[in-house]
């Protein structure tokens, strides 16, 4: 079986590469669904299958660009990107990302900050699971208000509805967004990249998780959009982290191309099964990926106040992340086949009624 | 308007350029020391090439690397797209329009 292993040229470690396929498809779908690159559940997944934990965060990061390009690329075609607001939002992710990372480092030299950051990260959480699941009851609410009514909620109506207080500031410059459909203060855009950057160098992560939700409720985009959006950030910011991850000799690119293999099917997937899914049925899925995070950082959190439980909660912690990705992309899956199963039924129906 | 948007551009692109403190160092934790020379002892082909890049030049391996990602990541989401459209699925248009 020694052909299932693959020597690994820079890190030097032994790799079961099948394993990598199997993780790239993993986050892949639930990357192209979800819009983000799914950090917390792939370092996790390569720290398992043998790569230091340097390697784990650099290999990670370079299969996260080329994996969210593949994504962009196919958002990109479904009219899901906006590039102007994402070009917008790459200057307040830049420089807010860089005070953060400036900010940790400086607390650091004070003291422990890993415990106040965990808490941070708990807290953020917990206040997105909070935004997604009071969004989705507060829509079905309306969607019960108005059929006792008599009458059908609009399409594009939405539980909360924060956006359009945000949308009532108008300092200049104005700016049109065509493709999501918002007339808004330039700033808003920057002010929102700027707190999500900050709060992504502040918790070390890449922002994803923060960023996509930020721009349904306050940017106001359609999910669809915030999806597509999101995921061409990723891939630029996921980029210039390659680049200086591999500059400092952290990066595996043999590892990252061998995830891509899966990823590239898996991004497929998952950005073609937004095709199938509307935007409500994405938020919960996203709500229930928040809460599976949520719970491993909870796991990792544990050891401070119970120290012989480490190696469980190391453990629980790892299962519990790879469980979650497990159980999303098989549900992603399985939406994605069934809508393309009616698809081209459909397709064929409509041929044979044209050809008799 | 124009104006705005080559400054936008321009002052992104300074601030990539110039923040090499920048990292997105997805997940956190503690990092181990980096690798200085990679063992090329036991590898042979391509792999020994690589890892020889590596040794001679970070700043090769690092831009190789970079350029390397974004066109295997186009390939291989080409490869897919057409796997794809053979099954029959429409990837040029998304009918659903909700919120």
């Amino acid at each position: 079986m020694d052909w299932l292993y693959i020597l690994m040229p820079i890190a030097g470690v032994k790799i079961f590469w099948p394993g990598l396929i199997i993780l790239g498809i993993g986050v892949g779908v639930i990357g192209g669904f979800f819009g983000m690159g799914g950090a917390w559940m792939v370092t996790p997944g390569l720290n398992i299958l043998g790569f230091p934990m340097a390697f784990a965060i650099g290999t990670d990061i370079a299969h996260m660009a080329g994996k969210s390009l593949i994504s962009t690329m196919r958002h990109g075609k479904f009219g899901n990107v906006d590039y102007k607001l994402g070009l917008i939002m790459l200057v307040g992710t830049v420089i807010g990302f860089e005070i953060g990372a400036q900010m940790i480092m400086w607390l650091e030299r004070i003291g422990s900050v890993e415990l106040v950051v965990r808490w941070l990260y708990i807290l953020l959480l917990m206040l997105i699971t909070y935004m997604v699941f009071g969004d989705v009851l507060k829509r079905r609410k309306k969607e019960k208000e108005a059929a006792a009514a008599g009458k059908e909620l609009d399409k594009l109506a939405t539980g909360l509805e924060w956006h359009k207080t945000f949308h009532k500031i108008k300092i200049p410059p104005m700016i049109h967004l065509e493709v999501a459909g918002i007339y808004c203060s330039a700033w808003l855009p920057i002010m929102v990249s700027f707190l999500t950057g900050w709060l992504a160098g502040i918790l070390g992560i890449g922002g994803g998780l923060i960023r996509m939700p930020s721009l349904i409720y306050i940017v106001g985009c359609p999910t669809h959009v915030a999806v597509g959006t999101d995921l061409f950030e990723v891939m630029i910011s996921g980029l210039y982290g390659a680049a200086t991850y591999t500059y400092k000799g952290r990066t595996e690119l043999v590892a990252a191309v061998i995830m891509l293999i899966g990823a590239a099917i898996g991004a497929q997937i998952g950005t073609v099964a937004t095709k199938y899914i509307k935007g409500y049925g994405i938020r919960i899925a996203f709500g229930c990926a928040v809460i599976g995070c949520a719970i491993s950082v909870a796991l990792k959190l544990i050891p401070t106040y119970f120290p012989q439980s480490k190696a469980f909660c190391d453990v629980a912690a790892t299962f519990f992340v790879l469980a979650v990705v497990s159980a999303l992309s098989l549900y992603i899956m399985v939406k994605m086949i069934q809508g393309a199963k009616q698809e081209v039924a459909q397709k064929r129906k409509k041929a044979a009624a044209i050809a008799s | 308007m124009h104006k705005l948007w080559s400054k936008i551009l321009g002052f992104s692109s300074a601030l990539f350029l110039l923040i090499p403190g920048m990292a997105l160092a997805a997940g956190g934790g503690p990092v181990a020391p980096m690798v200085i020379v990679a063992d090329t002892r036991k590898l042979s082909g391509i792999m020994a090439w690589w890892a020889n890049l590596y040794n001679e030049s970070h700043l090769y391996f690092t831009i190789l690397t970079v350029v390397l990602i974004p066109v295997i990541g186009v390939i291989f989401g080409v490869v897919a797209d057409i796997v794809m459209t053979h099954i029959g699925i429409d990837l040029k248009s998304r009918e659903l329009a909700e919120h």
